[in-house]
C-alpha cells in the first residue's frame, strides 16, 4: 500500500471515533451553507456517506443530475429552494476539485 | 408488509467498526478509488459477518477484502453485502413464495418445506459478481457505489431449479420474462427493486431458486429465505428475500429493468435478452472474463533471488477459463499460470504462478484470463456511464529488495 493511499485512511479511522460505536452518525460532512438541508433531505433515504464517497469527481452538473434523479425517479421530498441549496453545497464541497474530504 | 422488519445500517445492527490493521482498508491494488471513497470507508462489522470494508452504511454495501479471495469458495461470513434499499428480515415460517402472471396457468404459493418436498435439490457453484464491481477505479470515475474490487464471491448456492418451480405453474405458450420480486421495499416512491429474467435464462437448468450458499442457509444479508442464482449472470438479477415470480408475455418495464443497469448497444456483444434491448442500450447481462491477483498483496515486498509464488482467480459467463497467463515484462511475453481444480464453468478458477525476481527494484505483474469462448481481458477500460464490466488487465507492482 502506497503512502499516499494510507494516509487518508487511517485518517478517517481515527475520525471514526470509538470503533465499538460505529455507526452512520460518524459520517461527517464539511460544514457550510447547504448542510443542514442535505442532512434533512438526503438522510431519509440513504447515509450520508454517499456523497463524500461519489466525491471529489463529479462537477455541478453532474451533481445536479444526481440530485434531480432523488426527486424525480426516487422520490425525495425537496423544494425546488432546496434543491438549489443542496447542489450548490455539494459542488462547493464535494465538487470537482473540491478540497479534500473530511 | 406487516411481516416484515426492516433492518437499517443502524447502530443497533452494525456491531463494530472493528479495526484490523493487518487487513488492508482500501486495499492497496484499490489505489485507483476516487480519495472521498478512501476518506469515507473503513473496515467494518455487519452481525454475522467478519470485518469487510463498508462503502456505505444504509443501504448497506460492504465489499470483501481482497485478501480473503484466498479460498476456492468464499466463506459465508466474508460474503459481500450489497443492498439497494432496507433489508427485510422473514421469518421463515412466514415467508410465502408466489408465482403467478399473465403466462402463468396455474398461479401457486408455496411455503418454503413444499418448495423441498415438492422439487429436486440441485446444486451449483458459481461467482456472484454485482455489476458495479471495481466501479470506482474507473477513470474519469462515475458515480454509484464505488466498488473497489471485493463485490463478488464464489459459492455453491443449493436449492431447486428455477425451471421446476415455474413449469410447475403452468407455462403458456407467450411467455416472456420471469419478473422476480424480493421482500426488500423501496425507500419514499422510488421504484420497487424488482428484476427480470428472459425465459432461456429462468429455465437453464442451472438457474435456481436458492435457499442454501455453502452448505449453510442464506444469511439476512445475502437473501434470506431464498434467492434466485442466474449463474454466468451479474449479481442484479441474483433477486434476494424473492418473494414473488410473476410471468409475464410483454418486456418487464420497471426503472431497473428499463432505465438502470444498461450498457450501450453493441458495447459488449449481445445481451442475449433482446425482449429487453432497444436500439440505444442493452441489459447488462453476462459476466466478461477476468482475473484477480489475489496474493501477495500489491506493494508487498519480494525477496530478490527468491522463489517468489503469484496467485489469484479466474472466472467469466460460463464458459471456463482455459488459461491464464502471466506477465513479468509488461506485457511483451507471457507465461501461462498454473490452473487450479476445475470446480465449474461458473465457478472462478485458482492459478498461481511462480517466479524469482531477480535484482532489487520494482517487479510488475501482470495477469490475463483467456476464457474458453475465446475471449480475453481488455487492455484499456471499455469507458461506459454507468461503470460495468471492468476487466482491464491488472498491474501489480511489487518491491524486490
Amino acid at each position: 500500500m502506497s503512502r499516499n493511499v494510507r494516509l487518508p485512511v487511517v485518517l478517517a479511522l481515527l475520525a471514526a471515533g470509538p470503533a465499538v460505536l460505529a455507526d452512520e452518525s460518524s459520517v461527517r460532512l464539511a460544514q457550510g451553507e447547504g448542510v443542514e438541508q442535505v442532512q434533512a433531505a438526503c438522510a431519509i433515504c440513504h447515509s450520508l456517506d454517499y456523497i463524500v464517497m461519489n466525491s471529489p469527481f463529479q462537477d455541478r452538473a453532474a451533481w445536479e443530475k444526481t440530485v434531480t434523479k432523488m426527486v424525480k425517479v426516487m422520490g425525495a421530498p425537496i423544494t425546488a429552494e432546496d434543491t438549489a441549496q443542496i447542489v450548490g453545497y455539494l459542488d462547493r464541497h464535494y465538487g470537482k476539485g473540491a478540497p479534500p474530504a473530511p | 408488509m406487516d411481516r416484515r422488519k426492516f433492518l437499517l445500517g443502524s447502530s443497533s445492527t452494525v456491531a463494530a467498526g472493528l479495526l484490523l490493521p493487518r487487513l488492508s482498508v482500501a486495499g492497496a491494488a484499490a489505489g485507483g478509488l476516487p480519495a472521498g471513497t478512501i476518506a469515507s470507508s473503513a473496515l467494518d462489522t455487519l452481525p454475522g459477518k467478519r470485518p469487510l470494508i463498508r462503502r456505505t452504511f444504509r443501504p448497506p454495501n460492504f465489499e470483501t477484502p481482497v485478501e480473503l479471495f484466498d479460498e476456492a469458495f468464499t466463506p459465508n461470513d466474508a460474503f459481500y453485502v450489497r443492498w439497494h434499499g432496507g433489508v427485510p428480515e422473514l421469518a421463515l415460517a412466514d415467508w410465502r413464495l408466489r408465482v403467478a402472471g399473465p403466462a402463468a396457468q396455474k398461479p401457486r404459493e408455496y411455503t418454503h418445506a413444499e418448495l423441498l418436498r415438492r422439487f429436486k435439490r440441485h446444486e451449483v457453484a458459481a461467482v456472484n459478481q454485482c455489476s458495479g464491481n471495481r466501479r470506482g477505479l474507473f477513470a474519469p470515475h462515475v458515480p454509484g457505489v464505488q466498488w473497489g474490487y471485493g463485490a463478488m464471491g464464489n459459492a455453491v448456492w443449493g436449492g431447486v431449479r428455477l425451471k421446476d418451480v415455474l413449469e410447475d405453474a403452468g407455462l403458456a405458450p407467450g411467455a416472456l420474462e420471469v419478473v422476480a420480486n424480493g421482500a426488500d421495499a423501496p425507500m419514499l416512491t422510488g421504484p420497487d427493486f424488482v428484476k427480470s429474467l428472459p425465459m432461456w435464462k429462468a429455465l437453464d437448468p442451472d438457474t435456481l431458486l436458492a435457499f442454501e450458499m455453502n452448505g449453510a442457509p442464506l444469511s439476512t444479508w445475502n437473501g434470506f429465505p431464498a434467492r434466485i442464482v442466474a449463474p454466468g449472470w451479474t449479481a442484479t438479477y441474483w433477486i434476494k428475500a424473492v418473494v414473488d415470480l410473476t410471468v409475464t408475455d410483454q418486456p418487464f418495464d420497471g426503472f431497473w429493468m428499463k432505465t438502470a443497469y444498461r450498457v450501450p448497444k453493441g458495447m459488449f456483444g449481445a445481451s442475449g435478452f433482446e425482449s429487453q434491448d432497444t436500439e440505444q442500450n442493452s441489459p447488462i447481462t453476462s459476466i466478461k472474463v477476468n482475473t484477480l491477483i489475489v496474493g501477495p498483496a500489491p506493494g508487498a515486498t519480494l525477496a530478490a533471488g527468491r522463489h517468489a509464488e503469484v496467485m489469484g482467480i479466474a472466472w467469466d459467463g460460463g464458459s471456463g477459463i482455459r488459461r491464464v497467463e502471466v506477465s513479468l515484462d509488461g506485457g511483451a511475453s507471457w507465461r501461462e499460470a498454473k490452473l487450479g481444480r476445475e470446480l465449474g464453468r461458473y465457478s472462478w478458477r485458482q492459478w498461481r504462478s511462480d517466479f524469482k525476481p531477480k535484482a532489487a527494484g520494482t517487479v510488475t505483474v501482470l495477469a490475463r484470463a483467456v476464457a474458453r469462448d475465446g475471449a480475453t481481458q481488455t487492455e484499456a477500460l471499455v469507458h461506459n456511464p454507468a461503470g460495468y464490466h471492468h476487466n482491464v488487465v491488472q498491474r501489480a507492482d511489487y518491491h524486490v529488495a
